[in-house]
């Protein structure tokens, strides 16, 4: 191999090296600057006069809504995956679904957020509440549920339904037992990184839940809601203090942190699943 | 029919298996449509707050001047500046991306890759909102110390969504660099062309369609994209069309996310911005039908 050829493969490893040097720089810079001001009171008390005390409300807030999310987009997204990978036909409306889903996809988050503020917080007089915030999450996700879940059980190897099937099992219950048996780990992955798009979208639940900065926890869903990403949303652009700073950092932090947990277990289930899969 | 025997045959096909099946896959196709419902009340609830800014007409696509105090809602500087940070982020993406894309498939050992991989998936996950403020920290920061003003500026809203776009424009330029057939590179190399003239003569060219797939689903995702190019953009109060890439400039995103708390109900002004969300979803919508267009081709032709 000349010189020449040699640089130019050094080249292209400069450029993968940039994308893996942004990741770094950009998690490092947040723990570095962010990891100071976290303490059990930092995580444990309510905000108070805008930029000071605590973040406790916000981290709840953040989990309330992620959790209104999926119980909204798990078992409608499930339900869909199930139809179009063991029931559709092959017709006209099979693929107008799939185009739907695909375009429910593509739909910017602010879209999303603006249509939960004019059909959700307006016309359904939900109010700017932990309810809209989350269905409007839930419209967000759930494209990426029916397709991480369609993919999960497809890859279950038709032999197993066949079996199953000829055993005089009916089809629902093979489903039920077979099918959504060995496919549940490529699901769980799935919703775990639909999971993680929706702790951090900012867009959608500025809009639809609540100001960020509420100090109290929601008593009912029809409550506003604070989040993370919210408050550093807030205190990011309008406070000015270094007080402000340090707490747009720590609960950057916090947020990254979730978000890395959630992503890393869905990996390495992932990993340790397709491993299990490619040894039988 | 006796009554008795009508109950047992009632209740016979009540614990008929096939009923129960039918109405399972009724209740799952009818939770299927839920998706194309929840798009139809997007498209519709999104028309019908933006109809009567849409009805402006000449004035509303084609004026020039977009200050809500005088009702002048004119899109134009607005979308310029949409496009050309969506442009030039999807230049820097593709300049660092295609190569990345070329040394995760042609050159880069299992290990290596294994380890490059993960990131770029991690790096599509940080949320924007964190992204946009360390680019105000950082890189507005930067801009400000070194080149002085408010350093908010169309080239810091450039960087941050390259680093936004840059995951996206990797795996998919990957994936169709290694869907070339390996006999063609193998056929060039035997021919005496070196590596690099073989990725450019024979890898690039037959990957061409992925890449541009890449390209026009990345474009789709920078004009989308909210958060992080609302803190770094500086969002002046009259957008303007910029005459430098150190001016700040106001885009579609951030336009709504801004002025939406302050737009009264019903007013004009909240009509425009909710017919800024319906330009911004065409917009992205025809980016996103190129793009599924392009793999439908791709798919088939294989």
């Amino acid at each position: 191999m000349t010189v020449k050829e040699k640089l130019v493969i050094l080249g292209l490893g400069a450029a993968a090296f940039i994308a893996v040097a942004a990741l770094f720089i950009v998690v490092g810079y947040v723990f570095i600057n962010g990891i100071g001001v976290i303490s059990w009171e930092f995580l444990l008390t309510s905000p108070y006069r805008f930029e000071y005390g605590g973040i406790f409300p916000q981290i709840i807030g953040s989990l309330c809504l992620v959790a209104v999310c999926l119980l909204f987009a798990v078992p409608l997204g499930l339900a869909s995956a199930i139809y179009l990978a063991e029931y559709a036909p092959d017709n006209l409306i099979t693929k107008s679904v799939r185009f739907f889903v695909e375009c429910l996809a593509g739909i910017p988050s602010i879209v999303i957020g603006l249509f939960g503020l004019t059909f959700l917080v307006y016309y359904l007089d939900f109010g700017i509440c932990m309810l809209s915030g989350g269905l409007a999450l839930g419209f967000m996700i759930l494209p990426w549920t029916i397709r991480a879940s369609e993919e999960a059980i497809k890859t279950v190897p038709k032999g197993h339904r066949e079996a199953s099937l000829a055993l005089g099992i009916s089809k629902w219950r093979t489903i039920r037992s077979v099918v959504l048996k060995s496919a549940y780990p490529g699901i769980i992955t799935g919703i775990l990184l639909g999971l993680g798009k929706a702790i951090g979208e900012t867009a959608v639940v500025l809009l639809t839940a609540g100001s960020g900065l509420e100090p109290f926890l929601p008593k009912s869903i029809f409550d506003p809601v604070a989040s993370l990403p919210v408050y550093i949303y807030m205190i990011g652009t309008k406070g000015h203090t270094s007080a402000a700073y340090s707490r747009t950092f720590g609960a950057s932090l916090v947020l990254i942190a979730m978000f890395l947990m959630i992503s890393i277990f869905a990996l390495y289930l992932r990993n340790r699943y397709t491993r299990r899969m490619s040894k039988r | 029919m006796h009554f008795l025997e009508r109950v047992r045959s009632f209740r016979l096909k009540k614990r008929d298996p096939e009923i129960s099946e039918k109405i399972v896959e009724k209740l799952l196709f009818i939770l299927t449509l839920s998706s194309i419902l929840i798009v139809l009340f997007i498209i519709a609830f999104m028309f019908k707050e933006g109809l009567p800014a849409l009805a402006l007409g000449r004035e509303f696509f084609l004026g020039m001047i977009w200050y809500p105090p005088n009702n002048q809602f004119g899109i134009v500087p607005i979308v310029v500046c949409s496009f050309i940070v969506g442009i030039g982020a999807l230049l820097i993406a593709a300049i660092i991306g295609i190569p990345a894309a070329i040394f995760l498939a042609e050159y880069s050992p299992d290990w290596l890759r294994n380890f490059i991989k993960p990131c770029v998936e991690l790096l599509v996950g940080i949320p924007s909102i964190v992204l946009g403020f360390f680019g105000l920290v950082v890189v507005v920061g930067y801009i400000r110390d070194t080149s002085g003003g408010y350093g908010e500026c169309i080239v810091a809203g450039w960087l941050i969504l390259a680093v936004m776009t840059l995951p996206h424009v990797i795996s998919i330029s990957e994936d169709s660099i290694r869907a070339v057939p390996k006999t063609y590179k193998e056929a060039s190399l035997a021919l005496g062309a070196t590596q690099s003239q073989t990725i450019t003569k024979v890898l690039l060219p037959n990957a061409r369609s992925g890449i541009l797939t890449a390209m026009v689903l990345g474009m789709g995702n920078a004009i989308g994209e909210t958060m992080a190019v609302l803190m770094v953009i500086g969002n002046p109060e009259i957008p303007f069309i910029p005459s430098s890439v150190l001016d700040p400039a106001r885009v579609l995103t951030s336009t709504i996310v801004i002025e939406i708390p302050y737009a009264v109900w019903g007013s004009m002004h909240e009509h425009a911005l909710f017919a800024l969300g319906v330009i911004l979803f065409i917009v992205v919508a025809i980016f996103n039908l190129i793009t599924t267009a392009v793999i439908r081709k791709g798919a088939k032709e294989r």
